[in-house]
């Protein structure tokens, strides 16, 4: 499944990075450098970034600038990193947050 | 801690161009954003603006964005990029996380002479049931993944919202190749802009007005499979056995914009509640809040659009730049006046009355509170 933008008839949509292998929940998962991570798993079909603390619902892109942090995810061991915001660098291990992303939680 | 002259935060329309004007006028300004790029939601506006051609009518937001980019570095603009601003403290203290990204980044202080806050606006949600779900974002959000990051946020969306924003949205959705299943609308008439209504309704998407969303329905994977709408009546209530289903992964949201104000309020920046806008931050012709050498641009004042934020912005420039002694107070004015004599001319219209009238609102609300203080 591809998501990305082609052909577009306003928008040179070639991208500017070099193509990258980053780790998503163990699988490698190909990406370009210097893009939103959010944008190179949703260009996967993948949309469930984090499940909730209380209710282990699955959440995903709300705003895409920032501000709601619906898409945190585990980047690098670090948990409560806004996706949408924060770019791809090769080798990157991304994984699917639950709760608060601490161990056992 | 570091010290600069002017702090800017955002680096959208409202604080580019507030850090062109100041810069060009001599300061030296220090702009702070969230974002990997500069250009706030310029980017996604792959749109030709309205207006006259002293607004860039005819001109893509796009487009407008990479000229300020270059201006501001002409211009000297030093940029934190990936850097958040947390707070803004007594004494014209302002905390930023900074980095290059959100992995790494340290906490630094700055402290400014003067500080001026273009945090733009964030959007506003409709609470139907399920409206958690993924596949469930922001008219801005999908607007964002398709004009910015070329990533199609689902196939097949139905908008909820027929403002300018939904109905941009709605087209800019099918220029990068999604379906649009429906246009849903809870008024009985559409928002926006007929020009922009007539694109939508050319490319065939069918559109509900007088409905809402009453849910959606998740598939196995959690992700939005179904999407129920609902007729309402004059009263904005539901009528009964009026539900539809529209097969749908994507609902995106475009329900109106809330200004970003909390830096404003952690400086106990005095408010109003205004009925167009909501709770805003007061201002004066300057731009400056009640807090002395605290200024705001754009969106944070009252959400309208691009060409409004930039001429706010530079008028919050002037003025900072002015009280730093950089310009006479003579030339200051007179470019002030210059400017908010535009944007008299881009608040005319049935659209843009309103928001001429909020803003001299405001601005009276501002002298009364002042004059309040005066008095006592």
């Amino acid at each position: 499944m591809c998501m990305r933008v082609e052909n577009h008839v306003v928008l040179d949509t070639a991208p500017s990075g070099r193509l990258v292998t980053i780790t998503v929940d163990g699988q490698p998962v190909e990406a370009f450098e210097g893009e939103a991570i959010l944008a190179a798993l949703l260009a996967k079909g993948i949309i469930i970034n984090r499940y909730t603390v209380k209710k282990q619902e699955p959440r995903g892109l709300f705003c895409g600038i920032g501000q709601c942090t619906d898409c945190a995810m585990i980047v690098d061991g670090k948990p409560n990193v806004r996706t949408c915001i924060t770019p791809v660098r090769a080798g990157m291990v991304i994984e699917t947050q639950n709760g608060l992303g601490k161990a056992g939680a | 801690m570091l010290e600069r002259e002017i702090v800017v935060v955002g680096a959208g329309p409202a604080g580019l161009s507030a850090a062109i004007e100041a810069a060009g006028a001599g300061a030296r300004v220090l702009c702070i954003d969230l974002n990997m790029r500069p250009g706030g939601q310029l980017f996604k506006q792959i749109h030709k603006f309205f207006g006259s051609s002293a607004h860039r009518s005819g001109t893509r937001g796009i487009d407008i964005g990479r000229m300020m980019l270059d201006e501001a570095e002409d211009k000297g603009v030093e940029l934190w990029l990936g850097s958040t601003v947390i707070g803004l403290f007594p004494g014209n203290k302002v905390g930023v996380r900074h980095g290059q990204d959100g992995t790494a980044g340290a906490f630094v202080t700055v402290h400014a002479q003067k500080i001026i806050v273009a945090a733009g606006a964030s959007e506003n949600v409709v609470r139907f049931d399920g409206w958690t779900t993924p596949g469930v974002m922001g008219a801005g959000a999908a607007q964002t993944m398709v004009n910015v990051n070329h990533v199609k946020p689902g196939r097949r969306v139905v908008m909820l919202g027929s403002g300018n924003v939904g109905l941009i949205v709605s087209y800019q959705l099918m220029q990068a190749g999604c379906e649009v299943a429906a246009l849903v609308e809870a008024a009985p008439k559409i928002g926006g802009y007929a020009v922009h209504a007539a694109k939508i309704a050319r490319a065939g998407v069918p559109i509900y007005t007088s409905h809402t969303i009453k849910r959606v329905v998740p598939d196995e994977s959690g992700r939005v499979c179904r999407v129920v709408i609902v007729g309402l009546d004059d009263a904005f209530q539901e009528i009964p056995g009026t539900e539809r289903e529209i097969e749908a992964d994507t609902v995106a949201i475009g329900a109106g914009l809330k200004p970003t104000t909390e830096l404003l309020a952690l400086l106990k920046c005095d408010f109003t509640f205004h009925p167009v806008w909501g709770r805003v931050p007061l201002h004066n012709r300057d731009m400056e809040t009640s807090q002395e050498g605290v200024y705001i641009a754009g969106d944070t004042t009252g959400v309208e659009e691009a060409n409004t934020a930039l001429e706010e912005g530079r008028i919050a420039g002037i003025s900072a730049a002015a009280a730093l002694g950089y310009l006479s107070e003579d030339e200051a004015k007179a470019r002030k006046d210059e400017i908010w004599a535009r944007l008299a001319a881009l608040r005319m219209g049935p659209f843009g009355e309103k928001r001429e009238q909020a803003k001299q609102d405001i601005l009276s609300a501002f002298d009364e509170s002042r004059g309040g203080l005066a008095a006592v």
